[in-house]
């Protein structure tokens, strides 16, 4: 049968079409809403105000006692984030376990539950709730970043583990080892590095989390950002900047070499 | 090649020892810097404190003006997200284009960059670069000492921040397509837009769209948070009530909020479902 | 230990993906050494999966090991029972992250207390004994490879070392040389013999190469369609029946072929 070429195919098909329109109305509702000052954003003064701004940033603080006070909080950052991805790095592979379905159904949902709220919660909302039971400071923000990432890792740990070849343990508890022990030498041996590799990426994650959680008074440098800035003191503002974003860099490139070491 | 009957030592052993002597000793900073004391959580002060908090949760706030109030500040949260990133995209494309290089011409012609289509390509990269690795949280504190509080900051933090994700992620689905089609078409003259319409979008559309949506879905959190800063929404309420230990008004924004992100990951993994 | 199967029966759905056996009928006595041969998928993994209480038979027959019945045991005491027999399937199921040392001695697993288990994950214990394992296959030298850095031929017979350091005395051995070449096959096979005869534990051990299994084992059982065509000593098989077994199993016929291409690719496969 030839093709007939004259055959009219619509451009786009009405539900795409209905799709589309509703999204851009969508769109323009948010943007009607908001009573945004377009105003202040493109006019004259606010590019001559943003302009000012960012000027203020130079040159940045460079005295060496504040150095010594940001490289302090780039530390307590740093430790944080690590302190914090460690901490859930243990709980998430042991909730894992249950959450596996090794322990069955029902501690499997229980576990899941727990862990998608642990997940859904934010980071900074952890903190502001944490803050109140241990008082500002670094560990509010490191257990924040520890239950948060709890959630993440138990969720993603224990995916690995379902999707696992059965046959390994198997064999080893058909000639009798016990469930445990064929756990630690056939399902671990495989799944840990895909463990570690997480661990690694929530690493890189945290670090970011771990540089704001400050602006609500868990330490490190987001703390002191949010104090220059109140102060309007530019330059020690952008000095802190830097230093987050030197930190962030080389976490990610630290990171980076361990998953490659962990993955050959 | 000998024959050995001696079992040799474990070669791992003494590396392990060390990794884990190093480990120890890098841990102990840590530990002191970021001020781990697990039993503060335990002591009679923070516990009362805890306490007392959390019976405020019950019962959760429910009054007919809070909930009004708080259904404005959770439409004002999505709709500081979806403006947000329709910024976002609008900046993105013309970074994308600049930074992916299948839609180079010069390399085409000569197998290599001309060095001024080089340094603008390098340039738009180290933009996104900068764009994204600063928090969205810290543009919007700086937003804020511009805009003054309210929305607008946190629009400008997430357009900023979600450019920078947008432009990268977006360049490199279009330079994981296959190059082919699009090198036929800017051999036979077309234009680099006609090249990108009719060359790679066709095969990445998909993939677009849903990492689009998936961006949504965090740009939703993002908005919450920032909030916290003074950029308006859901955020902005739960830290007034926080700092006025309103523990049953936070409790109702924490039910909410969690019903907010359990929706956007549906609509988004929906769209993505649909898509893929 | 003797084991008796009576009337055995075991379906599809019991060894999903394997043959069923039909009406088997066999008893081995304590210390003997058997080699089941047959076509591909005549059922010989099945067996031999039934005889380590892998697959449960349909209800009808009798199965009984030293006069145990394992299917009447409750679950846990029926569990206990595994140490007595060790079944290393074909292609051993070994981490390819581990290193060859812990993959030996989690044959020692039952003997272990999950203490030393876990112990042993970070400083080998007993760690003399996998050496002294593997030396009897030639594998000394790679007591602290990975297990992935290991050619087919090597990994399976890392999976016999760990055998040799189960405390078992009936050994369930499925095609234990099908990535291995003639010499190694010899040297093998002798090694599990050795250790059989040492222990006197009843050795069952399916086998593709047919004149292997004539020249070492005493008993040869021939298997087809899941049926036993014939259980003899070795000196009354004959070559029309080995002919009649293999009839029109082209899959058998180029036994020899897929082995080669296995072992090569094994042999290739990147570190």
């Amino acid at each position: 049968m030839p093709p007939t070429y004259a055959q009219h195919q619509p451009v786009i098909q009405p539900a795409i079409l209905a799709f589309l329109l509703s999204l851009l109305g969508f769109i323009f509702a948010s943007f009607y809403s908001l009573d945004l000052q377009w105003r202040a954003l493109f006019s004259g003064t606010a590019i001559h105000t943003s302009a000012d701004f960012f000027h203020g940033f130079l040159p940045p603080a460079l005295t060496h006692a504040f150095l010594l006070k940001v490289g302090q909080a780039t530390l307590e950052t740093l430790a944080m984030s690590a302190v914090g991805t460690g901490i859930a790095c243990f709980f998430g592979s042991a909730l894992a376990l249950p959450a596996s379905g090794r322990l069955g159904t029902w501690a499997r949902r229980a576990t899941r539950l727990l862990l998608n709220l642990l997940r859904s919660i934010p980071e900074l909302v952890w903190a502001l709730i944490l803050l109140i039971a241990v008082g500002l400071g670094p560990f509010a923000g490191t257990l924040a970043l520890a239950v948060h990432t709890t959630g993440v890792l138990g969720r993603l740990m224990a995916d690995a583990l379902e999707n696992l070849p059965t046959e390994m343990e198997a064999s080893l508890q058909v000639n009798d080892a016990s469930p445990a022990a064929a756990f630690c030498y056939a399902a671990l041996p495989q799944v840990l590095p895909q463990w570690m590799s997480y661990t690694l990426y929530r690493w890189e994650n945290n670090i970011r989390a771990a540089a704001v959680l400050g602006i609500v008074g868990a330490g490190g440098l987001g703390q002191m950002l949010k104090f220059h800035l109140a102060l309007f003191q530019m330059q020690e503002a952008a000095t802190v900047i830097i230093a987050t974003l030197l930190l962030i860099a080389l976490v990610d490139s630290a990171s980076f070499k361990l998953r490659h070491q962990f993955s050959a | 090649m000998s024959a050995d009957f001696s079992c040799p030592p474990d070669p791992a052993w003494r590396s392990r020892v060390t990794a884990l002597l190093i480990a120890l000793i890098v841990l102990w900073p840590l530990l002191v810097a970021s001020e781990f004391k697990p039993w503060q959580l335990f002591d009679k002060q923070s516990l009362d404190a805890t306490g007392h908090f959390l019976r405020g949760f019950f019962p959760p706030a429910h009054s007919k003006e809070f909930l009004l109030l708080l259904l404005e500040a959770t439409w004002q949260t999505i709709a500081i997200a979806t403006a947000g990133l329709t910024l976002a995209l609008l900046a993105a494309i013309p970074f994308t284009l600049l930074a992916t290089e299948t839609l180079s011409i010069s390399r085409l012609e000569s197998g290599h960059m001309r060095f001024i289509s080089l340094l603008i390509r390098q340039t738009a990269r180290w933009i996104l670069v900068l764009l994204r690795s600063v928090p969205e949280l810290v543009w919007a504190l700086l937003l804020v000492r511009i805009f003054g509080l309210g929305p607008t900051a946190g629009v400008l933090a997430i357009a900023l921040t979600y450019s920078g994700m947008l432009g990268k992620v977006y360049a490199e689905i279009l330079e994981s397509s296959d190059a082919r089609t699009t090198q036929v078409l800017l051999r036979n003259g077309s234009g680099r837009l006609a090249a990108l319409c009719y060359g790679v979008l066709p095969a990445t559309a998909a993939e677009l769209v849903s990492y689009t949506a998936f961006r949504w879905e965090c740009a939703i959190r993002g908005s919450v948070v920032m909030g916290f800063v003074g950029a308006g929404g859901i955020g902005q309420r739960m830290d007034e009530s926080m700092k006025m230990l309103a523990g049953d008004e936070v409790f109702t924004m924490l039910l909410v909020f969690l019903l907010l992100v359990a929706c956007a990951d549906f609509v988004s993994s929906f769209l993505r479902k649909r898509l893929v | 230990m003797s084991l008796v199967l009576t009337r055995i029966n075991v379906h599809h759905h019991a060894a999903p993906g394997s043959n069923a056996l039909l009406d088997i009928n066999l008893s081995i006595a304590s210390g003997e050494q058997v080699a089941l041969i047959g076509p591909s998928g005549a059922g010989k993994t099945t067996l031999l999966h039934t005889l380590a209480c892998a697959h449960k038979p349909e209800p009808g027959g009798e199965f009984s090991i030293a006069g145990v019945h394992p299917w009447r045991l409750s679950p846990a005491k029926r569990h206990a029972l595994r140490t007595r027999w060790f079944l290393a399937p074909q292609t051993p199921p070994l981490p390819p992250r581990q290193r060859v040392v812990t993959a030996v001695l989690a044959g020692r697993l039952p003997q272990w207390p999950l203490w030393k288990a876990i112990v042993s994950l970070i400083h080998p214990r007993e760690a003399a004994k996998a050496h002294a394992a593997l030396m009897r296959f030639s594998l000394q030298e790679k007591l602290y490879e990975r297990v992935d850095r290991l050619s087919g031929g090597e990994r399976q017979r890392c999976g016999l070392a760990r055998l040799l350091m189960s405390a078992a005395n009936v050994f369930l051995v499925d095609e234990p040389l099908s990535a291995l070449d003639p010499r190694l096959s010899r040297q093998t096979l002798a090694v599990l013999q050795d250790e059989a005869t040492r222990r006197k534990a009843t050795l069952i051990c399916s086998l593709h190469q047919v004149d292997l299994a004539l020249e070492n084992f005493p008993r040869i059982v021939g298997l087809r369609h899941g049926r036993i065509v014939f259980d003899l000593p070795r000196a009354q098989v004959t070559d029309t029946m080995i002919a009649a077994l293999y009839q029109n199993a082209n899959a058998t016929k180029h036994t020899a072929v897929p082995d080669l291409i296995h072992t090569a690719r094994a042999n290739s496969s990147p570190c």
